[in-house]
């Protein structure tokens, strides 16, 4: 154990907790006379300064994580370095699109808790232990019930807080029933450790821990079945905090997927499991599965299906995007679950998943899909909460006539909605052909193939109702021709997000060198 | 330098999305400029390229660690199309002159429509080539929905929807290949040299053959062509019908039948006379050739009768790409042009000339108005488009049918005689639709002469001239002296069959 390790690697948490105290002091200590307009600029602007101290910080890392007895407990990994370079922008991003907002007026509160649980996403991207893991969760997931009720004049609010928390606790419940087994089986709390310890003849009661773990992780990334909460949720948190728990929170989620799922299985190990025979059938039919991993793909195809036909009956715009979330995360759950078979072994087929060094491109893609679909998402709830200001409501049919009522604003939602779409030459786009090429491998089976079609079927299925809000906006007359204002600060961000989607879009090379840099 | 077609069409299409509203006149000549200088570079671009084979013009890294190439290239069969495109594109902007709601916006979603156009017929890399046909969908649907008529959101939705599940089937043929290739690139050429296990290209060639033939209109998938072609503007239709069919079908041809040639191989086993998925999909086509003409035959809207011909029409051109011989093929890619002026031309004079002014379409009323009187340009310009669709000796039409008829008759007579039905039902209903929209058999009685000669339909415009002028001319320039194109398809057909199809 060594402090100093602690001190650095955790130096991006130290500066978010900084940034989040000093907003506190100076918007309750300096400006409690002040008018809401200053307060909420100043305290977002040193929240967004604050975002920047770590990300700054993140960039001192020297590569070595933090060590006890012997074991990493936080890693200065790939998977973690850039999910946290994510988060901090990711949460950046929010914070600006606050500047706009007045549904509360305890500013500074809404900040510090934004700080503080973007710091609890920090932690969870890196951390290698159970019990670290645990906590950085709750801190998370503690702030998103704090931020999905902080609308207190709004019934809604109170009411998405209250489901979001009871599912919340439960799920967290089960993850934590989950962690206790592995640790009952392996004698560790450490992901290195367990992935040794526990026995080669895998044993009914991992089956279990790994479906609590995946009930408990399914409920944060908002998959099927475990996905009431988000309909409920994005409708009733005021907009940045919905967008906050769309993007921040998502980025977080699937880092510490990826993380749990590459630290429990190492590249040539096979867990058979006394149901041999249900063994002996993933082998011989479906050639490169780890049993466990069935379960995931479940969930993937499930969510796959449920959120894009349950998005096409949805009246509510943010509804609409937390059923299209749903769908998103079937298709990134896909990547974590279907890898590219371990090559090292030609003789025994292994149920393998690529090694963590060279060229590791399911997790790339996941990266990649996750954290482009972060900014899309943040962007569109950007315009959705300006819609709404103006509009009173976040109904389909509140986007009629967009078009003539803030041109550049339609222009935004359009770039956003077909990128989420997944039309070229968009982000959205890529990143999905980037992910189902890398599920498809080099080699793969009918399954994977079968589950690639299914998702590139049902994009075409939610093509319909991202234009359902399109159509609105660009075709369909409106009565009320009175222009919808936005705040500059909103408008220049969203406006940024649409150019970087673009951008991306025709020059994916860029975000993706970025990303591979870090296996080099 | 081909390039630049694509590039200027976009540059076009985002200069007019930031223009003032208020200056439509602007606006259409500023869009007519981009859309000539286009047609310039076509011509060009094709005249240069005469006796070439395949030239490469742009090749630069675009995705490395994908192996993905901005790949752009041009054969015989590209820069024809690519021509065919600058003239729909020159010919659609003139025919919506008269555009006043919201100009700058048609005229942008238009020009980005010609620029995802070209950018298929000339991109060499298979998933660029996938980018630029999706870029190609968005515009049309807001075309045909903000600017559209009978039933236009539903017309354009079903469109968008069905261009989308075809193109979705044409991504999964895209990634099994990129995965099954493994060389790590989607260049057309290294991918028609990878060997795909012939097990594969049996069940990937139906997949995107039918995926791009979708958009060529294939029977039974054609029923968004005549809903989404009503609804459309004038503009649109043209562009619909004359190139985004077109694209269909050339991916068909360059992806479908060139990257999965063993596809099209024997199955073993014969049901009805049907061995092979060449059979299967040679009958649709037949089935669509006739079954359009019919049912083009029972129309009472005069939109919907050009808009069954066109499934009819474009069933030649997959017809003509299974037979995979010289000539067939050739015939092909020659209705693929020759379709796309008269169908552009026909649907202009319907939707543009016709119905601006009288604001029907309905057969039985427009019989009732002595148009041949009172709009004899009108009906002197769809006597010529009509004998150019029934594929007349003289049209380009005629040339395209023909060599497409005998290559069919080489591999099945009976696809022939089946076709020919339809072409014998082709001359039926364009006669019924000329005969009833221009001469009606009521001579108009005095009354009635005094009320229409208080009503005047408005006059002729220039564009409208110029378009008809242009249309009618090249098919008529190419139904006489059909070598200039066919001196520049043929080869390229030649070496696309000598690359392993056949």
């Amino acid at each position: 154990m060594n402090y100093a390790d602690l001190f650095r690697v955790t130096l991006p948490e130290t500066a978010l907790e900084i940034a989040a105290l000093v907003v506190l002091i100076v918007d309750l200590g300096f400006l409690r006379k002040a008018a809401l307009n200053l307060r909420v600029t100043v305290a977002a602007l040193l929240g967004v300064a604050g975002c920047g101290a770590a990300l700054w910080t993140v960039g001192l890392q020297n590569g070595s994580g933090f060590f006890v007895d012997g074991r990493e407990v936080l890693v200065v990994g790939p998977v973690a370095v850039i999910a946290q370079v994510g988060i901090l922008v990711l949460t950046a991003l929010t914070l600006l699109l606050l500047i706009d907002e007045n549904f509360t007026h305890h500013v500074g509160e809404f900040v510090a808790v934004v700080l503080m649980a973007a710091a609890g996403g920090l932690l969870i991207v890196a951390a290698q232990d159970l019990l670290v893991i645990f906590i950085g969760l709750e801190l998370l997931s503690l702030g998103l019930y704090i931020l999905t009720a902080f609308a207190k004049r709004s019934g809604k609010s109170a009411e998405a807080a209250m489901k979001y928390y009871l599912f919340g606790g439960m799920s967290a419940a089960f993850l934590l029933f989950g962690f206790s087994y592995l640790y009952g089986l392996s004698g560790s709390t450490n992901l290195a450790a367990i992935e040794q310890g526990i026995p080669q003849q895998g044993m009914p009661l991992l089956y279990v821990a790994w479906v609590l773990i995946v009930a408990g992780l399914g409920f944060k990334v908002a998959a099927v079945p475990f996905h009431l909460w988000a309909p409920d949720t994005y409708e009733g948190a005021p907009a940045p905090a919905a967008a906050f728990i769309a993007s921040v929170s998502k980025v977080a989620s699937f880092a510490l997927l990826l993380n749990i799922c590459y630290g429990l299985f190492q590249p040539g190990k096979t867990w058979s499991g006394p149901p041999q025979l249900l063994n002996e059938i993933f082998r011989t039919e479906f050639a490169i599965w780890q049993p466990l991993l069935i379960i995931l793909i479940v969930v993937a195809a499930a969510s796959m299906i449920v959120g894009n036909l349950a998005a096409l009956a949805q009246v509510s715009v943010r509804r609409l995007l937390a059923y299209s979330a749903i769908a998103h995360a079937g298709y990134i759950l896909l990547g974590v679950a279907v890898r590219r078979p371990y090559t090292g072994q030609v003789d025994t087929i292994h149920f393998v998943l690529d090694s963590f060094r060279p060229a590791f491109r399911s997790t790339n893609a996941v990266l990649f899909y996750v954290l482009t679909y972060g900014l899309t998402t943040i962007g569109a709830f950007g315009v959705v909460s300006v819609v709404e200001r103006a509009t009173g409501s976040d109904r389909i049919d509140s986007f009629v006539g967009l078009n003539k009522r803030n041109p550049v604003l339609a222009a935004v939602l359009l770039v956003l909605f077909l990128s989420l779409a997944g039309i070229p030459p968009l982000v959205g786009f890529y990143a999905k052909f980037n992910l189902f090429a890398a599920v498809l491998g080099v080699s793969a089976g009918p399954v994977p193939f079968a589950l690639v079609a299914l998702a590139v079927a049902f994009s075409v299925v939610s093509l319909y109702y991202y234009l359902q809000v399109l159509k609105r906006a660009y075709v369909m007359p409106t009565v009320d021709e009175s222009p919808i204002k936005a705040h500059p600060v909103t408008m220049a961000v969203l406006v940024a997000i649409a150019a970087a989607v673009v951008v991306l879009g025709c020059f994916p090379a860029l975000l993706q060198n970025w990303i591979e840099s870090f296996y080099s | 330098m081909l390039a630049w077609t694509i590039y200027l069409s976009f540059a076009g299409a985002l200069v007019l999305a930031i223009l003032p509203k208020a200056k439509p006149a602007l606006v259409r000549w500023l869009a007519l400029s981009v859309a000539v200088a286009g047609l310039a570079v076509a011509i060009a671009g094709f005249i240069s390229g005469m006796g070439q084979g395949l030239t490469v013009f742009v090749d630069l890294p675009w995705m490395p660690s994908m192996g993905i190439h901005f790949l752009l290239a041009a054969d015989g069969i590209s820069r024809v199309l690519v021509l065919l495109t600058g003239l729909a594109a020159v010919a659609g902007v003139l025919f919506s002159w008269n555009i006043e709601l919201r100009a700058n916006e048609f005229f942008a979603f238009f020009l980005a429509l010609i620029g995802g156009v070209y950018g298929v017929f000339l991109s060499f890399d298979l998933l660029l080539l996938f980018v630029f046909y999706e870029i190609a969908i968005v515009p049309k649907y807001f075309l045909i929905a903000i600017w559209g008529s009978t039933r236009r959101e539903y017309a354009a939705m079903k469109l968008a929807i069905y261009s989308f599940a075809g193109s979705a089937m044409v991504l999964i043929g895209l990634l099994a290949a990129y995965a099954t290739a493994g060389s790590h690139s989607t260049s057309l050429i290294e991918l028609g040299h990878a060997g795909f296990p012939a097990s594969f290209q049996m069940w990937c060639f139906p997949l995107v053959f039918t995926g791009f033939a979708i958009l060529a209109g294939m029977w039974p998938f054609h029923t968004w062509a005549p809903t989404g072609h009503v609804a459309a503007p004038t503009g649109a239709s043209m562009l619909l019908a004359g190139v985004v069919m077109k694209l269909g079908a050339y991916g068909c041809l360059r992806v479908g039948i060139a990257l999965f040639p063993r596809g099209l191989d024997p199955w073993g086993v014969s049901f009805l006379g049907i061995g092979s998925w060449r059979d299967v999909f040679a009958v649709l086509a037949v089935i669509g050739i006739v079954y359009g003409a019919l049912v083009a035959l029972a129309q009472s809207d005069f939109k919907f009768v050009i808009g069954y011909s066109s499934v009819s029409h474009m069933g030649f051109v997959l017809l003509g790409l299974m037979t995979l011989n010289q000539i067939g093929m050739t015939g092909a890619v020659m209705q693929m042009f020759s379709h796309g002026i008269i169908a552009g031309l026909l649907f202009a004079i319907v939707g543009r000339i016709v119905y601006d002014r009288t604001h029907t379409r309905q057969l039985a009323e427009l019989e009732t108005m002595h148009l041949s009187r009172r709009l004899p340009f009108a009906a002197w310009a769809f006597v010529i488009a009509g004998m150019a669709s029934m594929g007349l000796p003289g049209f380009s039409g005629f040339v395209a049918e023909l060599q497409v008829l005998v290559g069919a008759w080489k591999v099945n007579p009976w696809w022939v005689a089946a076709a020919g039905v339809g072409i014998v039902v082709g001359v039926a209903y364009t006669w019924r639709a000329l005969q009833k929209a221009f001469f009606g058999d009521l001579l108009p009685s005095a009354h009635v002469l005094e009320q229409e000669h208080g009503h005047e339909l408005a006059a002729i415009t220039w564009p409208e001239v110029t378009g008809v002028v242009m249309l009618a001319g090249v098919s008529l320039f190419v139904g006489l002296y059909p070598r200039i194109l066919l001196d520049t398809i043929e080869p390229a057909v030649k070496a696309l069959l000598a690359g392993g199809v056949q």
